[in-house]
């Protein structure tokens, strides 16, 4: 009976553990965590780095939308309301814009095409490099008899 | 032939993303199209959009006003220019208001809390809207702020000041306007 009882308590509390923590609360969002990823819209630089009056007013916003509870999405959301899209800093996606998301696509796929068509390349060629081609070193040249007899005198004093 | 194809790619490339440089550069300059035409003396149709009333409900532009002139300024409390001709506006608004007419403020780049202390601290009367996405800046060509456009009770650009309006700019102005 005491161990039907037991085994209940423990079923129960594996049903409720994942509960309570769904129930704890979700991370609360910080200034660091906002302002490193919005602009300061007159300075035209991210907020973490811009050092102006604006950028503290910016930054009085954010932490005032952070004491209403809000989410890092929610603080952004209210930031482009009153300040507009440019201070997430993204491209707008109208006109030139468009150049911001495709040229560095462009670029990182030329360069994967560029190598997938290179690398099979260099590994045939270092592959069927014939090693008997390869230069030898060229050899130092023989010493003359009295060239041998001047450097062993030489080592001989050395050692004295 | 096709070990001359890879340099070839490349120098095209290189080619194709300094265009795109140029053309960047030259798509992002300066709109004067609204200075040119009242330079030579024109009066250019004003851009409008409606916009969100700061410290209101609903939404205004322009057309709200067709048949009276209208001073347009836009204007930020983060702008020390703005202030010092705040006083001058509000003068222009009396007589303005004279007439059926307005001065309209729009604010740029600004969060409507700050704006609303500015409208309080400077006491100024007329209204103003929110350009949050700056379009409307965007269409008057606008890079820096105060800039103040007069419109003519025709919908019609008839004077421009980029920069802080005078007290003798906005005379000439209104009296351009019929005011």
């Amino acid at each position: 009976m005491a161990r039907r009882a037991l085994i209940a308590l423990l079923a129960a509390l594996a049903l409720l553990a994942p509960a309570t923590a769904f129930a704890a609360p979700a991370p609360r969002t910080t200034l660091p965590d906002v302002e490193d990823e919005v602009m300061c819209v007159l300075c035209g630089t991210a907020l973490n780095v811009a050092d102006s009056s604006q950028a503290d007013r910016e930054r009085a916003f954010i932490e005032a939308e952070i004491a209403k509870g809000k989410t890092k999405a929610q603080v952004k959301q209210a930031l482009v309301g009153e300040y507009g899209p440019q201070v997430l800093g993204t491209p707008e996606g109208g006109g030139f814009d468009w150049a911001a998301w495709v040229v560095p696509s462009a670029v990182v796929l030329a360069l994967l095409g560029g190598l997938i068509f290179l690398v099979p390349r260099w590994r045939r060629r270092s592959s069927t490099m014939d090693p008997a081609a390869a230069t030898p070193a060229p050899a130092s040249p023989a010493l003359s008899a009295a060239d041998a007899r001047r450097l062993e005198e030489d080592l001989a004093r050395y050692d004295r | 032939m096709k070990r001359n194809a890879v340099p070839l790619v490349a120098i095209l490339a290189a080619a194709a993303l300094i265009g795109l440089l140029v053309y960047g550069v030259a798509s992002h300059g300066e709109n004067r199209t609204l200075d040119d035409a009242v330079s030579k003396g024109q009066r250019p149709a004003a851009p409008d959009r409606a916009l969100p009333v700061l410290g209101g409900d609903g939404q205004r532009s322009l057309a709200s006003y067709r048949g009276k002139p209208v001073i347009l300024n836009f204007w930020a409390s983060w702008c020390t220019p703005c202030r010092l001709e705040a006083p001058l506006l509000e003068h222009a608004q009396k007589r303005l208001q004279a007439k059926g007419g307005t001065v309209l403020g729009v604010t740029y780049r600004d969060a409507s809390p700050d704006s609303q202390d500015f409208v309080r601290k400077f006491n100024v009367t007329y209204p103003s809207l929110r350009d949050v996405s700056g379009q409307l800046a965007k269409a008057y060509g606008t890079r820096a702020l105060p800039e103040t456009f007069v419109i003519d009770g025709q919908g019609h650009v008839a004077a421009i000041q980029r920069g802080a309006v005078s007290k003798q700019f906005l005379d000439q102005a209104l009296n351009a306007v019929g005011v």
